[in-house]
């Protein structure tokens, strides 16, 4: 009876202490990529954002209507030429697949710029900057920054475009959508392989 | 040949509380070791924010948390692949706790999560703006194990679901070798910035129901060779 006991007492330690080390406590929902190898090396991906159903704050001074509601932005004047924006990010399906921060300065003592941060939980995280003047076309193109995880050993660029939509026909359609489009290449280096290779992502 | 079944019960039972109980009191994951940015001599920016949702511009999540979104009508975060996400936004502070900018905080529970190692893992990224200055973007991950053990488990084994002390602790523990953040300067002065950072979180008060009650935080930025620190700055130090 009590060799059983003893034998019960650590298995149950065993196993609590396996279960532990093998049951992945978090489990990151994923959507497979849509992403395609562009002529000249490297990958490119769409992101869209569909306004206003995506958006989930304003934050600029003085606004008739804040999003959300009861949303209250800093009164101090310092404050009047930031402006944020924040948003979920689908990918070319349609699904939701992160969030993303859009911020723009406007300042007389640094230049004005146009900024995002894209998360996507299951992948990583990149930083863009941009050109306060779109080019034409009304696009924006801008520079990877930096970038976590997935996104880490890349460097590229991020184009911004407005796309209306010209379709009258469903009344629940939205606005239009932002388009988001990396253009992206891997910068392989020692360092990078071996975090890869610590990782077990090779 | 039932009391052998009751005794092996009996002993996986106590073998898993014992298990369990030697992950909770685990003395090597209890360790929060000084920040090597305290006792950097490089030039160092402080910047604060509250970590209180209600005390934020805007604080979201999948809306099931016991941690509501502020204000109650933003939209929530409930698709599948953001389920596990937080976006705080936020007014960030100088080391004088005057208004400087604004941070957003992304923070995603991180795959990496082992309690068995006591860790439990956050994804997180600050995009920081501040006002005149410029911009960076802060990628880390935190460490929220002692915050678990120390103010959330007592709040909730408390008969009030209160929490009240004093608790100070280094959340960031990588992806530096020396458990700091990757920090890369965007705009303005901040242009062109590789460095690191530490995030800290000084808690007094938590609560069940709205989880922090007082809670700062504190991100401390190594800026040697690339920012002219302003008198303010200095103070910090």
């Amino acid at each position: 009876m009590l060799k059983t006991l003893i034998f019960g007492f650590l298995l149950g330690i065993v196993g609590t202490v396996a279960a532990a080390y093998y049951v992945p406590v978090v489990d990151q929902y994923r959507e497979a990529s849509v992403i395609s190898v562009s002529p000249n090396g490297g990958n490119t991906e769409s992101f869209r954002i569909n306004i206003p159903t995506d958006r989930i704050m304003i934050g600029a001074p003085r606004q008739a209507e804040p999003l959300p509601a009861g949303l209250h932005w800093p009164a101090e004047e310092r404050f009047d030429g930031v402006r944020v924006e924040l948003f979920k990010v689908r990918n070319t399906r349609e699904t939701v697949i992160g969030v993303a921060s859009r911020m723009v300065a406007d300042s007389d003592r640094i230049e004005d710029s146009v900024e995002w941060v894209i998360h996507l939980p299951a992948r990583g995280t990149f930083y863009v900057t941009m050109p306060a003047e779109p080019a034409t076309g009304g696009q924006r193109v801008g520079t990877l920054r930096a970038g976590t995880r997935e996104f880490r050993p890349m460097q590229g660029e991020v184009s911004e475009r407005w796309v209306p939509n010209t379709f009258d026909d469903d009344p629940d359609a939205p606005d239009g959508h932002i388009e988001l489009v990396t253009s992206f290449v891997g910068t392989f280096s020692d360092d990078v392989t071996e975090t890869a290779l610590t990782e077990g992502t090779l | 040949m039932i009391k052998y079944v009751a005794g092996l019960l009996s002993g996986i039972l106590l073998g898993i509380i014992a298990a369990v109980a030697l992950l909770y009191f685990n003395p090597l994951a209890s360790r929060n070791p000084l920040s090597p940015l305290s006792v950097s001599n490089n030039e160092i920016l402080s910047i604060g924010y509250s970590a209180v949702p209600t005390d934020s511009i805007v604080y979201t999540n999948n809306g099931e948390s016991r941690i509501k979104p502020h204000p109650d009508t933003v939209r929530e975060l409930w698709e599948a692949p953001i389920r596990r996400t937080d976006v705080l936004v936020t007014v960030v502070t100088d080391s004088r706790n005057n208004p400087a900018g604004i941070g957003i905080k992304f923070s995603s529970d991180s795959e990496r999560t082992r309690l068995i190692n006591g860790e439990a893992l956050v994804d997180s990224a600050w995009h920081i703006h501040l006002v005149e200055r410029g911009s960076m973007f802060v990628e880390q991950t935190e460490n929220y194990w002692n915050f678990l053990r120390k103010i959330v488990l007592p709040a909730y084994w408390s008969t009030a679901n209160h929490w009240k002390g004093v608790w100070n602790g280094n959340m960031t523990v990588g992806p530096g070798a020396l458990g700091t953040a990757a920090v890369s300067g965007g705009t303005g002065e901040f242009a062109g910035l590789e460095s690191e950072a530490v995030e800290a979180v000084s808690a007094s008060a938590y609560s069940v129901s709205q989880g922090p009650v007082t809670m700062q935080g504190r991100l401390t930025i190594d800026v040697t060779g690339n920012v002219e620190l302003t008198a303010t700055d200095l103070l910090g130090r």
